[in-house]
């Protein structure tokens, strides 16, 4: 019982339970990412349409990742919208790490409105086969 | 937010209950921007003689891309390649959809389709599509006799 209250107390110091709130008047959308993990790392995958590569902020703080990108909607005057499926806002998304990742290595490319951050591990986290030699 | 890679040992019953929490909300504010229309999602943008469809289609080869325009149909088509496997590889998440997609839009006029202009930038494709001038209103001056 005492380690739940315990539990209780740790979650509500993370950022996790907090509710972000906003200055600026704009919505803020959950991009859609895929996240692979291969022999050396992990690849996040992030979909942004509407965001350059100027536009897009992505910071690793205490084994936090966050992506971040600001996208600004031109305005069209003189035509009205007359259907709409998607808005046009700013995205934010974070993710806790748990694996070992070489901060100093990490890479990140926007193309397409996609972007595709690199995450290698640390050499300390690979797999290393030791070679046994003769006693 | 979320957690990446196996949990293990530090895996958070409350974490996973409030996120959970958040998913279901996020569903029924209608703020989850994946699970509106079908893909890609398109806006359309008129004047009195020209209208735009943009339509959200970040990843896609510009030339897997398929434009075509009858009349007032406007009809997309185009294929989002899947990202193959490599040995040793592995899906810790899998959001994105890929694969074939199609979608037609109908027009509050008919276009000029030999004027039909299509650009795509950061994801995000732009058809202009100017009005016919068959089918643009006249004016009918009054003669009097």
């Amino acid at each position: 019982m005492a380690n739940e209250t315990k539990e209780l107390e740790k979650t509500k110091d993370t950022a996790e339970g907090v509710v972000m709130e906003r200055t600026k008047n704009t919505v803020t959308y959950t991009p859609n990412v895929d996240i692979l993990e291969t022999k050396n790392g992990l690849e996040i995958t992030a979909d942004l349409p509407g965001a350059g590569e100027n536009d897009v902020n992505v910071t690793l703080e205490n084994d936090v990742l966050s992506i971040e990108a600001q996208v600004t909607s031109e305005s069209m005057n003189g035509y009205k919208l007359s259907y709409r499926e998607y808005g046009v806002g700013d995205y934010r998304r974070a993710f806790t790490i748990n694996e070992a990742i070489d901060g100093s290595k990490i890479e990140a490319k926007m193309k397409d409105g996609v972007l595709h951050i690199v995450l290698p591990k640390a050499e300390a986290a690979k797999p290393k086969s030791i070679p046994i030699h003769k006693g | 937010m979320l957690t990446i890679g196996r949990s293990g040992p530090r895996w958070n019953p409350w974490l996973e209950m409030e996120r959970f929490e958040r998913e279901a909300s996020g569903l029924l504010s209608g703020l989850g921007r994946s699970r509106t229309a079908g893909f890609p999602p398109i806006n359309v943008l008129t004047s009195e003689n020209e209208v735009i469809v943009t339509s959200e289609m970040p990843g896609v080869d510009p030339a897997d891309v398929d434009l075509s325009v009858n009349g007032d149909i406007l009809t997309i088509k185009g294929t989002r390649k899947p990202q193959e496997l490599a040995e040793g590889q592995k899906w810790h998440r899998r959001e994105r959809g890929q694969g074939n997609f199609y979608r037609t839009v109908q027009l509050p006029f008919n276009v000029e389709s030999s004027k039909v202009n299509a650009d795509y930038a950061k994801g995000v494709l732009t058809v202009k599509l100017p009005r016919a001038e068959a089918d643009k209103p006249r004016k009918i001056t009054v003669k009097t006799a």
